[in-house]
């Protein structure tokens, strides 16, 4: 298995370790996750796929946990949709 | 003739098992083997990617851990693990229905074992919803899923012996963890310290632990009133000894102890005391055939949930022997997490962290002033949406509960939110795999 891959988050490449999640690629981009429903910007906070902070776009799926989300070569997470 | 196609949505999944286990930590993994030993069809569900459950996420797989030696006895023994799949909702007894990576699961059981674990308490304070506010556990999990954390600075906060194990890990990998704020107070430490005496597995650990630690400024009485910053964290303001310390920092990992998840037992009907699910000595619940350990039972950490496990595994296959002889160590370690859940009880002045403006329902924003007018976690879900976000109240439910001593009573089906087409062939139980309609194509 290769130790690194790339993803896309916004149209943007990052690269991150071959195991890591979504929330992981969204953290290192820079990008919130979501907008609240008052306009906030927010990020993961319980990393365990409860809070559901960290939904995404991930490959065209809408409201996926990219906590509970295993980073794939190539993949497309959209947090601006 | 137009052809719509619907089949990716709505595959199912049949199992059926003598013993299904619910949750793929310690204490699943530990019920799953005793079960399976014996040669009967066990299987496990987990949310998760992989076993292990949140205290060994990513560490089956390192080599002669404990977490490893767990994870090749449930493959051993045979055990089917049904990944990256929840459960919902029981349609009847023996039958859960569960959303897996291909749509729905629907499971069948003869012996059930709920082994559905814990999550961090979260408490609201002004910029708690600022990203990389995380939970310590939370940044803990970020970290081993691969998020690279050398050079960052990191303040730890809130309560619970987690902080401890989180603070290492963090420095461990390269972090550096500018203070430990625990709420509770020295002397409840002390009484603490006292009880890991009689525990000379936790005492060593407590000893590397502060080996692990040394140089790092360990405060107790302390937390955080604010954290601050322009759409992401930049600073946080500590309290300690009625002094207020504004700390710059990368991330705030804070958590306030840890909260069993009851969810599924409640939706199944089993009897709930203290927010613990009630077991018998066998572990079995108020629902004959339907047993629970580890942490839903009350929260005493991995070793009392391994224990606890191997009885519930063995009670559920009826070697009622081998489940007594786990008795008196249970009764040991359960004295043990009796002492742990008073030392970090949360102190009555948190209640007053939040601000008027403060968002204590974060899937719906929701402020701390909307909800004071209420007095039911029904009435403020049915007035301010409190609570009907996509988390169902997983964060702000046990929040208010602290705050304004609401009973949470409301689990319902679906237990997590839940696509559509899983719902719509859950609910017909049959496979709509397409629809034709007749007709002329433009």
């Amino acid at each position: 298995m290769p130790e690194s891959i790339t993803v896309s988050v916004n149209g943007r490449p990052v690269v991150v370790a071959s195991a890591a999640t979504v929330a992981v690629a969204m953290v290192l981009a820079g990008a919130a996750c979501r907008v609240s429903a008052s306009g906030e910007l927010r990020g993961p906070l319980c990393g365990m796929g409860i809070c559901f902070e960290c939904r995404a776009v991930i490959n065209g799926t809408q409201h996926c946990r990219s906590c509970q989300v295993l980073c794939s070569a190539g993949m497309e997470i959209r947090t601006d949709e | 003739m137009l052809v719509w196609k619907f089949a990716p949505m709505n595959s199912v999944v049949n199992k059926q098992f003598d013993v299904l286990v619910i949750g793929g930590g310690p204490a699943g993994m530990a019920a799953a083997t005793c079960a399976a030993e014996s040669g009967c069809r066990v299987g496990i569900v987990d949310d998760n990617p992989n076993l292990g459950g949140q205290i060994w996420r990513r560490e089956t797989a390192s080599k002669a851990s404990e977490a490893s030696k767990w994870a090749e006895r449930v493959l051993a023994a045979g055990v089917e693990v049904v990944a990256g799949t929840r459960v919902f909702h029981q349609p009847e007894p023996g039958v859960l229905h569960a959303e897996g990576p291909k749509g729905l699961c629907e499971l069948r059981y003869g012996n059930l074992v709920l082994a559905t674990g814990a999550r961090e308490g979260f408490l609201p304070f002004p910029g708690w919803t600022l990203p990389n506010v995380l939970g310590a556990g939370g940044l803990q999990a970020l970290v081993k899923c691969g998020l690279p954390i050398s050079g960052k600075r990191i303040v730890v906060a809130g309560s619970g012996p987690l902080l401890i194990a989180v603070a290492a890990y963090l420095r461990q990998h390269g972090a550096e963890i500018v203070r430990i704020c625990e709420q509770a107070s020295w002397t409840s430490l002390a009484r603490f310290g006292a009880a890991l005496l009689g525990h000379s597995n936790k005492m060593k650990q407590g000893f590397d632990l502060r080996k692990a630690l040394s140089g790092i400024p360990f405060l107790s009485s302390s937390w955080p009133v604010s954290a601050e910053g322009e759409g992401v964290l930049q600073a946080v303001n500590i309290r300690q000894a009625s002094k207020i310390e504004n700390i710059s920092c990368d991330y705030l990992a804070c958590g306030f102890h840890m909260l069993p998840n009851t969810e599924l037992a409640t939706l199944l009907g089993c009897q709930i005391q203290n927010d613990c699910v009630q077991v018998d000595d066998l572990q079995q619940t108020s629902i004959s055939g339907v047993y629970c350990a580890g942490e839903p039972t009350g929260i005493g950490g991995v070793e009392l949930s391994l224990v606890e496990g191997q009885v519930a595994g063995f009670a559920s296959i009826g070697r009622i022997q081998c489940a007594n002889e786990l008795f008196s160590v249970r009764t040991r370690l359960r004295k043990f997490a009796a002492v742990l859940n008073r030392t970090f009880s949360l102190r009555a002045e948190l209640k007053s962290l939040a601000g008027p403006k403060t968002i204590v329902c974060r899937c719906e924003d929701v402020t701390f002033d909307r909800l004071q007018r209420h007095n039911s976690w029904r009435a403020a879900k049915l007035q301010t949406r409190c609570g009907m976000g996509p988390c169902q109240g997983r964060v702000c439910g046990p929040a208010t509960q602290f705050l304004f001593d609401w009973r949470l009573d409301s689990v319902r089906p679906p237990l997590f939110p839940t696509r559509f087409g899983n719902l719509a062939a859950a609910a017909s139980n049959t496979e709509p795999v397409q629809m034709i309609v007749t007709g002329e194509q433009e």
